[in-house]
Order: structure tokens, then C-alpha cells, then sequence
């Protein structure tokens, strides 16, 4: 399986462990990313709400840069994802604004491939039973609250991902990986995101809730597919007295780990909140 | 917080600001005022209005009032209330349009940080190509002067320091990324 790959900025700094573990796991499965050559950020959260077709530009320079390429774009952040799903949409229901943003960065758009996030090759394009095949150490007596945020699942009719109340991918792949799922109501709800920086509070009030939800449903670690939600997990996590911290990390630490990877000993110290110490617990590191 | 009753006088309705929103917003004018939206809104309890008030604000034609708002910059974008609105009616496309208005109307002094951190990315973005995380924190705290405040300052520095020490955060690269063409679009699209 060969996909064009958009890294996106923080793959080499606040989010180098998820990019890492995602390699890795590519690597079990035989999956090939050509990183786009000279892509350039997605716009982020900040552009759609200072301009509106800058936000599409930014994006749609990478699309058709990944054009060429002849293949689907495959992104592990959710945020720039949904850049580039919403330019897709966007450019594809209105003609008119796709000639604009075209001239805008003087490059044709066709419009032929769809951007997609990891987990949806993995459950897609890959398959649970290949994953399932591929498991030397099953996660097994671990408890997971699979936590999806928000842009991964909506708006709906932009991502076309999952059921966007209570999505079930990551689920089944934690499942196959051997992973007891449990069942909590924070799956989809907002971590705060990009308000991290200006109201930390914010941040730390509906982090906090969301990080209470995994205690109280019984998980021993919350599982992200998002940059931005890692790090406000883990590192906005509110300390409550007499309680352990929650670890936060990404599906794909644990997924290259339950494939024999010896990796998650380096990304575990990359967490503020060192979840190595509970898969020792378990006997699982 | 939510808006108390009030004897104050309205001021009068300016139709030409509603027919602009509308316009831009898919099904704006179907809201009937369910308060879907704001039941699901994680950050609801931060906001002046709530965000079916915001719509009905729009609807009314006061747009000072809603340009005004703390919530359409308090918003974060997370979508729960565009996905549940039974209406479908685009709701953080329509804070989107009303941060664009405000911008040019003047922000509320309480939540301009929100914009001006806004801003330094999209600078830095134009800049060089790609966002690093502590040029961005740098040229946001030039903006902000969050910096002059000691508890902000220091709670700062303990989270650039822990994330530091994580190896989260590196020193700010020089290296650029295809600026000349980042350059060209920024160029296009504020020139129209």
C-alpha cells in the first residue's frame, strides 16, 4: 500500500513520538509513505478564522502537490486532516471558488484523491484481522479509553470517518491489539485545543473532565490519535490529591509495541505522565 | 456567564448585516431557537452569549452586539453544535464570518489574545514556510505582552521548560519552506 504522507509541523517536535510510532507500524505492515516534498503548513486552526480562502489555499498547495504524486494523502493529525478534508469539500460543491483558489497557488487541483487519516487506512485499507495477525505481544489486562477528540470525527459530511457521537474504529483496533476497550462517555468530546496557549484554563477545566470520565469508567490510560489532544492530556492533566496520574498516549505507541517494536521505551519519555510504568504493572513492557 | 435581563433600550436593526451573514451561512435563517447547540458547547460556560444567542443576535441585525461578543473567539471550533444542529445550519462557519466582521469592527479587548495568537501563526506560517513552536510562542508574546504579567510569565516558563526537557520543543529553526510561494498566496489572497 503506497500513500503520499503529510507529516505536519509538530512531527519532529511536540508530537515526534506519534510520528515515530506511526512509521514504525507502516514499516509491520507494509505500508509506504512518500512524505510530499515541499510541503508547507496546513493553516491550522488559525486560518479559518482570520480568512476564510487562505484557509483553503494553505491546504490545497499540498493537495496538489500530492497529485502528482498519483496517490491518496495520508496524515496523522487530525487538525491538518481536516484541512484538507474541508478543501476537498469546500472546492468540490462550488467550482467558482476552486478556479480562485487555484490561481491562488498557481497549481491545478483535480480533485482525484482523498486525504485520509491513519486510523482510517488501518481499518479501511489494512484490515483488523491483518493487524491482529501481526501481534507478538497482545496488550492484554490493559484497560483503554479510546479517545477520538473532535475534528477526527466532524463535521460528518466533511471527514466521512465514523459515527461522529460514538465512533468505533480506534475501538476495534485497540481490541485486536489485545486491549480491554471500556466504555466511557468523553470519546468525542473537546479538549480545548488551540485555546491551550491563550486559556490554559479552559484547557485544564474540560481536559480535566475528560480525564476524570477515563478514571471513573476504569481505564488505565487514555488513547489519542491527535497531537494537541496528547498534549493537553497529558501535559494540562489537573494533579487531584491521592490520585495517580492518567497517562495519555497515542494508538500507534501501543499498536508498534503489541507489534514487537522497542520503541515505546523512548516515547514513554517523551510523556509528562510516564505510562511505561503501568504496561510494567501488567507485565507488558 | 449568561446575559441577564435587561430594560435597555434595543438599538435599531441593521437588515444589511443579517443579509451579509446569512448569505454566507447555509440555512442560517431556519434556527428556531432549540439551544441544541449551546447544550452540547464545551466552552458554553465561558461565553457572554450563548451560541443559539449569537444566531439570534445575527438574526436580529445587532451587530455590534454580537461583533462585540466573547464567544465567537471563545469558540473552538470543535463542531458539536454544527453536528448536532437539527437545522444543519453551519454555526462555526458563522463564527468564523462574525471573528472575520470583528476584526475589522475592533475585538473585545477581554479575548483579542485569542485573535493576536491567531495572527502570529499565520505570520509565522508566511514567514517561513511551517510553524515551530517556539518562534510562534515568541512572536505571540511580542504581540500579547502576556509576558509583563508575572503569573502568566512564569507559568510559561514551566511549561516551555518542562516541554524543553520532554526534547517537545527545539530551538526555532531558520529554515524556510517554500516561502517565495507561501509568500505569493498571501499576496493574492489579501489583495482581493
Amino acid at each position: 500500500m503506497k500513500y503520499a504522507y503529510y507529516p505536519g509541523c509538530t512531527a519532529t517536535t511536540t508530537s515526534v513520538e506519534y510520528e515515530e510510532s506511526v512509521r514504525e507500524i507502516a514499516g509491520y505492515l507494509d505500508i509506504e509513505f512518500t512524505e510530499i516534498p515541499d510541503w508547507t503548513c496546513c493553516g491550522a486552526s488559525s486560518g479559518h478564522v482570520i480568512n476564510r480562502e487562505l484557509s483553503l489555499a494553505l491546504p490545497s498547495r499540498n493537495l496538489a502537490l500530492a497529485e502528482k504524486m498519483n496517490m491518496d494523502v495520508v496524515a496523522p493529525c487530525p487538525g491538518c486532516l481536516l484541512r484538507f478534508k474541508t478543501a476537498e469539500y469546500e472546492l468540490g460543491r462550488d467550482p467558482a471558488l476552486k478556479s480562485k483558489i487555484e490561481e491562488d497557488i498557481g497549481l491545478k487541483l483535480n480533485l482525484s484523491h482523498k486525504s485520509r487519516h491513519v486510523l482510517e487506512i488501518l481499518y479501511r485499507d489494512i484490515g483488523v484481522q491483518t493487524i491482529r495477525d501481526k501481534v507478538v505481544r497482545p496488550l492484554e489486562g490493559l484497560k483503554i479509553a479510546p479517545y477520538y477528540g473532535c475534528v477526527l470525527v466532524r463535521p460528518p459530511e466533511v471527514t466521512s470517518f465514523d459515527n461522529p457521537e460514538n465512533p468505533t474504529i480506534m475501538d476495534e483496533i485497540m481490541e485486536a491489539l489485545g486491549a480491554e476497550i471500556v466504555d466511557w462517555s468523553y470519546k468525542v468530546d473537546c479538549c480545548g485545543g488551540s485555546l491551550s496557549i491563550v486559556v490554559p484554563e479552559i484547557v485544564k477545566k474540560l481536559s480535566g473532565k475528560i480525564i476524570q470520565g477515563a478514571r471513573e469508567a476504569g481505564a488505565d490510560m487514555i488513547v489519542t490519535a491527535c497531537g494537541i489532544c496528547q498534549l493537553n492530556l497529558d501535559m494540562r492533566q489537573p494533579k487531584e490529591p491521592n490520585t495517580e496520574p492518567l497517562p495519555a498516549l497515542y494508538f500507534s505507541e501501543l499498536m508498534a509495541h503489541a507489534f514487537g517494536s522497542q520503541g515505546i521505551k523512548g516515547w514513554a519519555e517523551k510523556h509528562f505522565i510516564d505510562p511505561s510504568i503501568k504496561l510494567a504493572e501488567l507485565g507488558l513492557l | 456567564m449568561q446575559q441577564q435581563l435587561t430594560t435597555e433600550k434595543i438599538p435599531p436593526r441593521n437588515n444589511e448585516f443579517t443579509n451579509k451573514i446569512a448569505a454566507e451561512v447555509r440555512y442560517l435563517n431556519r434556527c428556531y431557537q432549540c439551544s441544541m447547540c449551546s447544550d452540547g458547547c464545551p466552552v458554553a460556560y465561558a461565553m457572554d452569549y450563548y451560541p443559539n444567542q449569537v444566531i439570534h443576535l445575527v438574526r436580529l441585525g445587532l451587530k455590534e452586539k454580537v461583533l462585540k461578543s466573547t464567544t465567537i473567539w471563545l469558540c473552538a471550533s470543535c463542531e458539536t453544535c454544527a453536528t448536532r444542529c437539527p437545522n444543519e445550519i453551519e454555526i462555526v462557519r458563522l463564527m468564523d464570518i462574525l471573528r472575520e466582521e470583528s476584526v475589522k469592527a475592533g475585538v473585545n479587548s477581554r479575548v483579542s489574545n485569542i485573535l493576536k495568537f491567531h495572527q502570529a501563526f499565520l505570520e509565522q506560517i508566511k514567514k517561513k514556510g511551517r510553524i515551530d513552536e517556539v518562534s510562534l510562542m515568541i512572536s505571540y508574546e511580542m504581540k500579547s505582552r502576556e509576558f509583563l504579567s508575572v503569573s502568566k510569565i512564569k507559568e510559561l516558563a514551566a511549561m516551555a521548560i518542562g516541554m524543553f526537557k520532554k526534547g517537545k520543543i527545539k530551538f526555532p529553526s531558520l529554515k524556510r519552506y517554500s516561502t517565495g510561494e507561501i509568500k505569493s498566496i498571501y499576496k493574492k489572497v489579501f489583495s482581493r
